[in-house]
């Protein structure tokens, strides 16, 4: 297969020292592996995410995302622009949208990236990563660049929601997408059937401003994992990672419950599957250490 | 109460659904609601909320202003977009609730210590700076958001997290001086002045 190019938009979280570091470095060797290109956006800005509407409103928050789907119209033209990030991709997306959609939006949109000598088009189709993974390559394709498969293991496809609401995945159904569990068992693993919770809220930014609230959420989601029979979860979002992983040991203290399971990126799971070793997968970002993986990994 | 807030009520007085119409982002849907009730379901936080999106619809339309502006549950939306994948007239639930949180906020009645009204304004602080979110700074001035005493006691309780991200280097002591950022900040003020600026002259003219 020829080499295949695209538009990318990192977000925040995946900068070095950042909370999804380790997210980027799995993209990149599973990229590697399947002859990707990412042509970074060049000075790229924060899309603001889902919490940046109470100080921001509507114009500034979507002049943001203008802002990198406009330097994106110059550095990288006719490429798609893909994302890693649920929210990222979300935001830019429904600019996009929204952009088209009104004129008066656009004309607005257009004036006030002007104040820095740029105009946006919005012509670009923006996609998530799994997007590009599912569509560009299909299950077959990334089946075939597996070199240890990893056999043994059960795993819990942790959806969540802003890569599944309100756009999703084409063909996918919104209460219960597959494609988690496909690619799961495209490396050779097996998914938990009937997941209970994989489109369950993690509470988002939430999670910050309303531990209690959210963390009760992120509760039922790791108990359904374990309930599943799931000794790891995976999931295609940096929020949902986050907060799954990190606040185990307070759900722990509140609940008195026993949770340790480690949450990876579906580009963890593909790294591994595709032979990079421990530090390539990322997997020395888990705080809930990826044992069963660190170990296919060193074979 | 603030002198937007005045100006506001002076302007609609016989009607609070037309001034949602004009200011909150998506508030031309409102009226399209019929009242069925699946996004009141669908919300995650749905115990918390005192009024859940159906009801604020049906309070709009009641003129119920101060109740509305005043409330605190839309600043429960989780932004799961649940509710706009569900609707049946689909209205996009999830904008019009963020819609009406900033639109509050900006009328400065919103309610003060809403939690996560305050975290949402240091997050856009935090952002628009340099371009690019400062995570160390923007954790630090969340537990600090509260207080000094407070700030030092949510941060103990967050300590094992923190050294979690540090050793995994997912956060970066170093961050606190510099960090990242975009090289043309200049413009990207200056977009967000402008945007600022015919936002602000919208909600003049209607
Ligand atoms: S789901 Fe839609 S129509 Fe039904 S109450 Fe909610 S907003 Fe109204
Ligand atoms: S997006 Fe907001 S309003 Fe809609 S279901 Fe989720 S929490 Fe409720």
């Amino acid at each position: 297969m020829a080499k295949k190019e695209y538009s990318f938009y990192p977000g925040c979280s995946s900068q070095k020292g950042a909370s999804a570091s380790n997210y980027l470095v799995s993209v990149q060797s599973m990229c590697e592996e399947l002859d990707v290109q990412l042509n970074e956006i060049p000075d790229w800005n924060c899309c603001a995410a889902s919490i940046g509407y109470a100080e921001g409103g509507e114009l500034p928050r979507l002049a943001l995302s203008a802002r990198n789907m406009a330097l994106s119209e110059q550095a990288n033209p006719g490429q798609d622009i893909v994302a890693t990030c649920a929210a990222c991709w979300l935001a830019t997306k429904e600019t996009q949208e929204r952009l088209h959609d009104s004129s008066d939006l656009m004309q607005e949109t257009n004036d006030a990236l002007a104040a820095a000598g740029l105009n946006v088009k919005a012509d670009q189709t923006v996609r998530h990563m799994v997007e590009v993974l599912i569509e560009d390559f299909g299950y077959d394709e990334l089946g075939k660049h597996v070199k240890k498969p990893l056999e043994g293991m059960k795993i819990a496809g942790y959806v969540g929601c802003q890569t599944n609401r309100p756009f999703g995945v084409d063909g996918e159904s919104f209460e219960n997408p597959k494609y988690l569990d496909k690619l799961v068992e495209t490396m050779g693993a097996e998914p938990v059937e009937d997941y209970q919770k994989k489109v369950q809220c993690c509470g988002g930014a939430l999670a910050f401003s309303e531990p209690e609230k959210s963390q009760a959420l992120i509760k039922d989601i790791v108990e359904a994992a374990y309930d599943g029979g799931a000794e790891m979860i995976v999931t295609p979002c940096p929020v949902c990672q986050m907060n799954v992983e990190v606040y185990q040991d307070q759900i722990n203290a509140t609940y008195g419950t026993k949770f340790k399971i480690p949450v990876v990126y579906y580009s963890t799971l593909m790294s591994v599957a595709y032979g990079k070793n421990g530090k390539e997968a990322g997997l020395d970002g888990q705080i809930i250490a990826a044992k069963k993986l660190e170990e296919i990994a060193a074979k | 109460m603030s002198d937007a807030n005045t100006a506001m009520v002076e302007k609609y007085r016989n009607s609070f659904l037309k001034e949602v119409e004009a200011n909150v982002e998506e508030g031309e849907w409102v009226k399209m609601c019929m009242q069925c009730g699946v996004c009141s379901g669908s919300c995650p936080f749905g115990p918390h909320w005192a009024h859940p999106p159906q009801e604020l619809f049906m309070m709009i339309r009641a003129g119920k202003r101060e109740e509305v502006l005043t409330s605190d549950s839309m600043w429960m939306c989780t932004s799961c977009y649940n509710c706009i994948v569900r609707c049946p007239r689909e209205l996009p639930i999830t904008h019009i609730m963020h819609g009406l949180a900033n639109y509050a906020h900006r009328l400065g009645i919103a309610p003060k210590n809403q939690p996560t009204r305050k975290f949402a304004k240091l997050f856009w602080e935090n952002l628009t700076k340099k371009g690019r979110t400062n995570e160390l700074k923007l954790g630090l001035s969340l537990y600090f958001m509260n207080g000094f005493g407070d700030g030092v006691k949510t941060s103990l309780k967050m300590k094992d997290i923190g050294l979690g991200m540090l050793k995994t280097k997912r956060m970066n002591v170093g961050e606190m001086w510099g960090g990242h950022a975009c090289k043309d900040t200049n413009g990207l003020h200056a977009i967000l002045k402008k945007a600022r600026e015919i936002e602000d002259a919208k909600m003049q003219k209607f």
